[in-house]
């Protein structure tokens, strides 16, 4: 596993795969958006053979899986902010996703005669108030939580997921356990088979707004914002006495984070037609954290490499396992325990996730000196041969940066 | 507000119970805190092998289902919770070499370790949901005891599997304290969590301290497990998810980090969260348990009593 990814030859080939990404400019996203509504399109007809993996998906069923995968990019990028940006640890993050879903519903012409609504609005009109109501609980939960140290934000994160969820399925307005279904879909000028009839309906939706939140956090994550969040990351003290506006950097990272699940909460809602409080079980909000991890902290591209795995990942595995059992063990309804193993793997030997960001990596190094104290004593083969995540980091542009001294958060 | 006064007995009771339980639990979380400063999140994974490994010697090995009384008793209780107990400790041992160790020696970033022990808790759960092990629905567990009122407090009634809950709590906190306090590898275990460094070059052997740590933190885990299991009567394969977020609350309740800080917390959230079923009906106990975390948290940002190890 180790070598395949230290193989040199690989490596040059994604570093000029790279290269060449990068070399085309702003054309990039059109070219992305182009990818994103043409292979769902070319796996839905099954014109993918298998080896591609993808070509396990075809059809209904891998409609709704890339489906899922566009929402979790959604979700993936904006807690890539929260998380791998601000280096808040968030792990109640899908409660956006829920007050975005749930605010949808109840501005829409919506479930049964009775439903309570606030207003009965275009789906469109829904989309902004879904935004704002998502940001203002970034707000919410940004205030009350600025004091709070690194796990005890988890906690507390963790906290306002099943808060949320408990309110939503214990009010009579949300409709309780049962949730509300009805929720009508925005129109969209495209028609016949690539518009409403077709299976690709969503990718009007989703991909527009993966794009805008793609170009939204880069232009961020270059910017002032940017900086004083990495500030803020590596040493918050510091940061305050270098005249970082910890307060509002903090909070703004939660709103910011929150906004792309906000959206996320409209195009689900919309798309599915039917939301309930189980549809977002505590578990997700772990898993999102996890795609966002495996990526690499800090990495728009990884965010979506990795949210793409968590989604797609199990289901391939289910696919082509094709119900086969090694030792009894049944790996289609197992296979979660086997994407457990793979997180735990990827761990080992990625602990900055597949696609390290640039400046991560720098850090990674450095923390290794820093967290001596918590590692074995003695050298380790492995480390002396070729340690991980000290490949050569090129910098460019503003980039160009001292490694840091403090590692990871404390 | 409408509050039914009558409840208030029964829920102090129903409360203490799990709050004990809850603090059991929130131990494991807080001694693997204490040593390497991280969340342990496998521990639900952990505490669940105790009461599923309970079910399969007693349940299905010996077949033990029909109620014992007397001396039998008293030995297949005991029988019960040891079992529990070594099984979650390996269990516990088996995760710190897997998904701790590795990352290590590769001195990894906080983050990485959440997410290996994240992996390791789903490898061991939908393992066990796997039909070979234990399967996806819930498994009766061994009907060892029956349910007797023991005495009656506050107008409500205590019976035999509540006695044995407290009993057993009280004995494992007392067994604890002595063991962090009074021996060596208590003693590495408070060196470890007060100073790496100056530990280290006091001769502490670190591997070895952490694998004890888990192993005592697993050991309780699998006790509060078994009796859980005892208590509701049945085992399934996702049984440690809500107990572990709880105590894991307990635990950042009580100031984590810190021993009794997990035990005060964990009592403290049992309490909380069953006797606000008294005036809010039952829907909103969760609700109550996870909106009092951040309200104790913005009074004092480390926990009640803080994070030190020990006390």
């Amino acid at each position: 596993m180790a070598a395949v990814l230290k193989n040199p030859g690989i490596k040059r080939f994604s570093d000029n795969v790279a290269k060449f990404w990068f070399a085309m400019g702003p054309f990039r996203y059109l070219v992305a958006a182009g990818l994103m509504i043409l292979v769902p399109v070319i796996m839905e007809r099954g014109y993918l053979p298998e080896w591609t993996l993808l070509g396990y998906l075809d059809g209904l069923y891998g409609t709704n899986i890339l489906f899922t995968t566009g929402v979790w990019i959604l979700l993936a990028l904006g807690l890539n902010v929260v998380v791998g940006m601000a280096g808040l640890l968030d792990l109640g993050y899908v409660a956006f996703l829920m007050l975005g879903a749930y605010t949808t519903a109840l501005f829409t012409e919506s479930g049964s005669a009775e439903q309570f609504h606030f207003a009965i609005l275009n789906p469109w009109l829904a989309l902004p108030i879904a935004l704002v109501v998502a940001m203002l609980a970034g707000v919410l939960l940004g205030v009350p939580t600025l004091r709070l140290r690194g796990d005890y934000l988890a906690i507390v994160t963790l906290g306002f997921h099943e808060i949320v969820r408990q309110t939503m399925n214990n009010l009579e307005v949300t409709n309780g356990s049962r949730g509300i279904f009805g929720i009508p879909h925005p129109s969209v000028p495209v028609t016949g088979e690539l518009g409403l009839d077709g299976t690709p309906y969503w990718q009007w939706l989703l991909v527009p707004a993966i794009i805008l939140a793609v170009i939204m956090i880069k232009h961020l994550e270059n910017s002032r914002v940017g900086r004083y969040w990495t500030a803020l990351r590596e040493d918050e003290v510091a940061a305050a006495a270098m005249g970082v506006p910890v307060t509002k950097m903090k909070v703004l990272a939660f709103v910011i984070g929150a906004s792309t699940s906000g959206v996320a909460g409209w195009i689900y809602a919309v798309k599915l037609n039917y939301i309930s409080p189980n549809n977002f079980p505590l578990l997700q909000s772990i898993l999102v954290l996890c795609a966002v991890v495996i990526g690499g902290l800090g990495s728009i591209a990884g965010a979506v490499l990795g949210a793409a795995l968590v989604i797609m990942l199990p289901e391939i595995v289910r696919e082509a396992s094709g119900g086969a059992e090694v030792f009894g063990f049944d790996i289609e309804t197992g296979r979660i325990a086997v994407f457990g193993v793979l997180l735990i793997i990827v761990m080992i030997f990625r602990p900055g996730g597949l696609l390290a960001a640039k400046r991560r990596r720098v850090e990674l190094m450095e923390a290794g000196a820093a967290d001596m104290v918590i590692s074995e004593a003695g050298p380790d083969p492995d480390e002396t041969a070729a340690p991980v995540g000290q490949e050569p980091v090129v910098t460019e542009g503003d980039d160009v940066r001292a490694p840091s001294e403090g590692g990871e958060e404390r | 507000m409408d509050c039914n006064t009558g409840l208030l007995g029964p829920t102090f009771v129903q409360g203490l119970l799990l709050g004990f339980i809850y603090a059991l639990i929130a131990l494991g979380y807080t001694m693997v805190y204490g040593v390497l400063k991280l969340i342990n999140f496998a521990h639900d994974a952990v505490f669940m092998i105790g009461g599923v490994a309970a079910f399969y010697v007693i349940g299905q090995w010996f077949g033990l289902t029909d109620p014992f009384t007397g001396v039998g008793l008293i030995l297949v209780l005991v029988a019960v919770l040891v079992i529990g107990g070594l099984a979650s400790s390996g269990g516990a041992v088996l995760l710190e070499r897997a998904a701790y160790r590795p990352l290590r020696k590769r001195h990894a970033a906080r983050l990485s370790y959440l997410i290996s022990a994240i992996g390791a808790s789903f490898f061991a759960t939908y393992l066990f949901q796997q039909s070979f092990l234990l399967g996806p629905g819930k498994r009766s567990f061994p009907h060892v005891m029956t349910t007797e009122k023991a005495f009656e407090i506050f107008g409500s009634r205590v019976n035999n599997k509540g006695v044995l809950i407290i009993v057993t709590v009280i004995v494992c906190l007392v067994l604890l304290d002595r063991l962090i306090n009074q021996t060596k590898t208590g003693r590495s275990i408070r060196a470890l969590s007060e100073d790496v460094v100056a530990a280290q070059l006091m001769g502490v052997n670190v591997t070895r301290v952490i694998v004890m740590t888990f192993a005592i933190g697993g050991f309780f885990g699998g006790i509060a497990s078994a009796l859980y299991s005892l208590q509701f009567g049945n085992v399934v394969w996702n049984m440690g998810f809500i107990p572990g977020v709880k105590a894991f609350t307990a635990a950042v309740l009580g100031g984590i980090g810190n021993i009794r800080g997990a035990m005060l917390g964990g009592l403290l959230l049992g309490l909380i969260e069953n006797m606000s079923v008294v005036c809010l009906g039952n829907q909103w106990s969760d609700v109550v348990a996870f909106v009092v975390l951040p309200l104790m948290l913005i009074l004092r940002p480390t926990g009640i009593l803080g994070e030190r190890i020990g006390g």
